[in-house]
């Protein structure tokens, strides 16, 4: 990664900081500790399954949620208070602006992911007294939700280049929304026929698969997760956050500014 | 600033690329976990936490969960599945999500009570289905009939068909042949006429081609039924006259028990076989026969209907 990508990448750490956007993981610490500790108390061997549920739920949903808002301001915000005309008068290019801010919001999202993770395997050695060698499932599970904000980033960053924040939210929770059910979006495809089944089975390749990701109920249970899902997953979440960026670029590249 | 050209471009290019790749790896990631999206597992299994969950958009949610249902069992039916765990629950969540959706009871009670693998062998969680569509939609008429199908044929309790029959004949619109169907069960219950009336009924008031192709094929197989006990009842009785078994069709039309070499619904004729037994010539295109196979014949696991 060049310098100036790298810049606008810690500079993008640094704001969403400031933001406060790390204020999250109080609530989320909360919610487990509560969820810890009033589940132990009102149910039946279930302590375990609801830590790995609640928590793993909760690190994707506040990933989401936080891709999502800050992503659809990264470029606005900055044309909005005009600080983009001051980064672009430098020796910075458009691309390396968006690429930086990508990384800078990713990175933001990782640093929390893992403090939250902490909490999560803090939670489940205060319920179980010990971790088990099944535990190690959650963490592959920890990384495909990584994966899903890399896609979700990417989306809300290509929306910001050319949206307005408000709208930009609406597509990008839209297209996670559908993302969430795009393996049945396939199923339906696989169902229709003729010119339906080759529009239908092209908007399913199209939109992100979000499905594969999630196998928090699984390593909930115990359930290995196959090596070739971690390897194929990991593959398709760099080519499409690529081919998100890609678009992000191209169009940002166009944009008129003045 | 202008935009750079070569940018653009390799942008672009780019962008097309990594498309295809994505779509080559979500591919594969597909193939991985192929029928996860109808995974044996239903993770809100209650149809009142799904009510909630729904936020008031109950009609839509049910939508879903029927297609899901469909999805399911098409799915599972391709392969020749013996056990549909997910498929009542799945007809009761969106039954209980939308009370009205009245081809959910009547499909419903279709892929659920016929034995596997024609459907998920489930008599009495589809009567419960039935049951719950008339309490909501009593003056559907079709649903009637539908429960009195089930009696009639999974359950073979022509009493509580012949009831069904008889309130479904009340309702506005009945077909005429309820009435007839209720009389019938009293006394002819187990004849092949009824069973006839039965599937005729089911092939008129369906629009559905499926439907309609399920009921014609039937019908066929009825006929064929119908066709191979007169002719082993002819066969039977040229040997009574006879004192020898006959060696083939044509001695039943010289001895005038057949007036003309018999053909099944194909259109195939019937074949009379070295050991004295009537058999089709195809039976893979004559789904549900019950005479007439050859001997160890067994279905297809997902018999190929015509119209």
């Amino acid at each position: 990664m060049n310098s100036r990508i790298a810049h606008i990448a810690s500079n993008t750490f640094r704001e969403a900081v400031r933001d406060r956007v790390l204020y999250n993981l109080i609530a989320f610490a909360l919610l487990l500790v509560g969820a810890a500790i009033l589940v132990g108390q009102i149910s039946l061997d279930v302590e375990r399954l609801v830590v790995i549920n609640l928590g793993l739920t909760a690190v994707s949903l506040f990933g989401v949620v936080i891709a999502i808002f800050i992503g659809i301001g990264l470029v606005s915000k900055e044309i909005e208070k005009r600080t983009l005309y001051t980064v672009l008068s430098r020796p910075v290019r458009r691309w390396e602006f968006i690429v930086g801010k990508f990384f800078g919001l990713a990175g933001t999202l990782l640093v929390n992911a893992t403090l939250m993770a902490i909490g999560v395997f803090g939670a489940l050695f205060y319920v179980s007294h010990q971790l088990q060698k099944a535990d190690a499932w959650v963490l592959v599970a920890l990384y495909f939700i990584i994966l899903q904000f890399l896609i979700i980033t990417a989306l809300a960053l290509l929306f910001s280049s050319f949206s307005s924040p408000l709208l930009s939210a609406v597509f990008a929770f839209s297209l996670f929304v559908i993302g969430s059910f795009s393996e049945d979006l396939r199923g339906f495809a696989a169902m229709t026929q003729g010119l339906t089944r080759w529009l239908a089975t092209g908007a399913a390749y199209l939109v992100p698969n979000f499905s594969a990701f999630n196998v928090i109920s699984s390593v909930a249970h115990g359930v290995p997760v196959p090596a070739q899902l971690v390897l194929y997953n990991s593959l398709y979440a760099v080519f499409y956050a690529a081919m998100v960026l890609c678009g992000a670029v191209v169009i940002f590249e166009h944009r008129n500014l003045k | 600033m202008r935009p750079s050209r070569k940018l653009t471009i390799t942008g672009l290019a780019l962008l097309v690329a990594l498309l295809a790749a994505s779509s080559a790896t979500r591919a594969r990631v597909d193939q991985l976990r192929a029928g996860a999206s109808l995974e044996e597992i239903l993770y809100l299994s209650s149809p009142k936490v799904v009510k909630r969950v729904s936020l008031g958009y109950d009609g839509l949610a049910a939508d879903i969960y029927w297609t899901r249902a469909v999805q399911y069992f098409g799915g599972k039916h391709h392969t020749g599945a013996t056990q549909y765990r997910l498929l009542a629950p799945l007809l009761e969540i969106t039954t209980y999500l939308d009370p009205h959706l009245t081809v959910a009871y009547e499909f419903g009670a279709n892929f659920l009570s016929p034995a596997p693998p024609n459907g998920a062998g489930m008599p009495d969680r589809a009567v419960r289905l039935v049951e719950h569509g008339i309490e909501n939609n009593p003056d559907d008429w079709k649903l009637y009939y539908e429960l009195g199908f089930i009696y009639y044929w999974e359950l073979h309790d022509y009493k509580q068909a012949a009831e069904a029959f008889e309130r479904g004949s009340q309702r506005p619109g009945a077909h005429p042949f309820l009435k007839v169907l209720a009389a019938k069960m009293a006394q002819n219950a187990g004849e092949i006429e009824t069973a006839r009336m039965l599937w005729i009924t089911t092939f008129e008031s369906s629009h559905d081609q499926q439907v309609r192709e399920n009921a014609a094929a039937h019908l066929r197989a009825l006929q064929v039924d119908q066709d191979v006990t007169d002719l082993e009842n002819a066969l039977q009785q040229y040997r009574q006259k006879t004192g020898r078994a006959a060696e083939s069709l044509r001695d039943l039309i010289v001895a005038g028990l057949l007036r003309e070499l018999p053909v099944d619904p194909t259109g195939r004729p019937y074949r009379l076989t070295a050991d004295g037994r009537i058999e089709v010539r195809e039976p893979d295109d004559l789904p549900f026969i019950n005479k007439g196979t050859p001997l160890g014949y067994q279905q297809p696991l997902a018999p190929v209907l015509k119209p």
